[in-house]
């Protein structure tokens, strides 16, 4: 997919919680097509400790209004003066960056997306994704208590939402891989993104039970697209860039001892 | 618009803005944001006589005004680069330029022996200023003695231009210009990156899976242009001057140095389209004050 340099304009920003915000953006241009998955990289204004752009993944897209969401998480300087930015205000964005998740081939698989913390973001476009392909997605959402899960009536609007936190205090208590959709219900594809002990948990639960399993990871990057060679994983073909061969990886091509 | 095309060796160059190596993949990544046949030259990643995997993730860390790497050269060897790559490069109306690295003496020479064979690749860096490799790179550009042997070597079987990219690393940057200078080098570029480090304070431990990196961004500028105008005043050959331009700005206070050309470098990763974005301001500049060509402002600082 062509990559593009573009100015968006915030139209709306808003706080979820103490931690995370929600961008809404949007152009005069027409938006270029993104995939469920893709990322962009932020050039943060404003921020004297910030050098590099940001990459934030995609967490919806409507290409009929032209509009673009980004979940954020605020973790330091950058995505902190991220959090300030105000409607009418100016992003310049790097974008569509990055692999995508894989459609199943037949509409009639039954599929879990399992996300964490801020791996949530990519899974509400990749469930309405899948939702408009005939799929209704199954969303197992994981975080340390109740005010750290995002944006549960927006998931409800694709799939069945279960979840999970630590305390107890919504859902059920424990890990997701503790949760009793995975432990009850057969799937034929798993797709998870969040902290990498969650997703290494997930593809475990994967590979015993031989289900077909992918994970967005976000490695650390400088350019998001390929040039720097920062963010590579290493794979069954070396290491590769998680910024353009990633990613979106099946777990069956990652080194990781599952 | 103002003239600006310089010569390096036997390069033409349209225009001085090249791109750095390690920072421009093959260019092609680029290829969605500009048209390449812009640039006066472009450099290509690090290509080393066997395929390289590079050094183990994390190789990048953040400082407020720059970065570290410590990629480790990782690149597919310079028959894949041969093969796969250069066909679909040699037809972009722009020079060509191949970053050229190795373990011992006899590895630069068959992999520019390899490079050699490509008639569409203008010229060749030598890199003898690599950071984050144990053997090899930086260690032959940090004394004069390897430093000339390598590119004596080199000159032997490379007839086209051959540029030689310096580390900063080193005591006195002019004696290694000097050297190359010496052995039949048609130009020098500098900087490299300099070793520095980062440390995860909550962890306790170093952020780089090499401990130390390649520091670079605009943090580095100041030395860099120093060692640019040191090193013009003590070579006749021409210097490509890189190391944390960001701008056009930038751009234009390494040529007044001294430098008859410059290179981009992490730029790029900030701005894909930082080098059309130089190129523009410079001609913008030349034309404003009234110069005909950007060689009447090389060398041209007042002190």
């Amino acid at each position: 997919m062509k990559k593009h340099v573009m100015d968006l304009s915030v139209t709306e920003n808003t706080s979820l919680n103490a931690n995370y915000f929600l961008l809404k953006l949007t152009s005069a241009q027409k938006l270029p097509d993104m995939l469920p998955g893709q990322f962009v990289e932020i050039k943060v204004e404003g921020s004297p400790n910030t050098f590099l752009r940001r990459p934030i993944s995609i967490n919806n897209y409507i290409a009929e209004t032209n509009e673009l969401w980004l979940l954020v998480q605020k973790v330091g300087d950058g995505t902190r003066t991220l959090g300030k930015l105000q409607a009418g205000d100016t992003l310049n964005l790097v974008f569509p960056l990055g692999n995508s998740f894989t459609t199943p081939e037949n509409a009639s698989k039954s599929v879990v997306l399992v996300g964490g913390g801020v791996g949530t973001a990519p899974m509400l476009f990749w469930g309405k994704y899948l939702k408009e392909r005939g799929i209704t997605p199954n969303f197992l959402l994981g975080a340390r208590s109740e005010a750290d899960l995002l944006q549960l009536d927006e998931f409800r609007k694709y799939g069945n939402v279960y979840t999970t936190t630590e305390d107890g205090s919504h859902g059920e208590k424990g890990y997701v891989t503790q949760h009793s959709i995975l432990q009850n219900q057969q799937f034929d594809h798993i797709y998870t993104c969040g902290p990498k002990p969650m997703m290494v948990a997930v593809a475990k639960y994967a590979k015993a039970k031989d289900i077909s399993c992918e994970v967005s990871l976000e490695n650390t990057m400088a350019c998001g697209f390929g040039v720097c060679l920062c963010c590579v994983e290493n794979t069954v073909n070396g290491h590769v860039c998680v910024c353009t061969e990633g990613p979106v990886f099946n777990i069956k091509d990652l080194q990781w001892q599952i | 618009m103002a003239d600006l095309s310089v010569k390096i060796g036997q390069l033409e160059l349209k225009n001085p803005v090249m791109t750095a190596s390690g920072t421009f993949g093959f260019g092609e990544e680029f290829s969605d944001f500009f048209d390449l046949s812009r640039l006066g030259g472009y450099i290509v990643k690090g290509t080393t006589l066997a395929p390289r995997q590079g050094n183990a993730y994390p190789r990048m860390a953040e400082t407020p005004a720059g970065m570290l790497n410590a990629v480790g050269l990782q690149n597919k060897g310079v028959h894949y680069f041969a093969d796969e790559i250069y066909p679909r490069l040699k037809d972009i109306d722009s020079n060509l330029i191949v970053n050229v690295s190795g373990s011992t003496i006899e590895d630069y020479v068959a992999c520019t022996e390899k490079v050699a064979e490509l008639d569409k690749v203008s010229g060749i860096e030598l890199n003898i200023s690599c950071p984050n490799v144990k053997q090899g790179g930086m260690a032959f550009g940090t004394c004069a003695c390897s430093a000339a042997d390598v590119v004596k070597a080199v000159r032997k079987v490379y007839p086209k231009t051959l540029i030689v990219k310096l580390s900063p690393n080193v005591t006195d940057i002019t004696e290694i210009a000097r050297a190359a200078e010496a052995e039949g080098a048609d130009s020098v570029s500098l900087i490299n990156t300099l070793l520095g480090m980062a440390i995860d304070a909550d962890k306790r431990r170093p952020v780089l899976s090499t401990v130390t990196g390649g520091l670079s961004g605009p943090c580095v500028k100041p030395i860099a242009l120093r060692m640019v105008w040191q090193t013009a005043r003590a070579v006749k050959i021409p210097v490509i001057g890189l190391g944390g331009i960001m701008n056009w700005r930038d751009a234009v206070e390494f040529l007044l140095a001294g430098a008859t050309a410059v290179q981009l470098g992490t730029a790029n990763f900030i701005d894909p389209e930082v080098t059309i974005k130089v190129i523009d301001g410079l001609n913008e500049y030349l034309n404003k004050n009234g110069y005909k060509s950007v060689n009447e402002i090389i060398g041209a600082l007042e002190i």
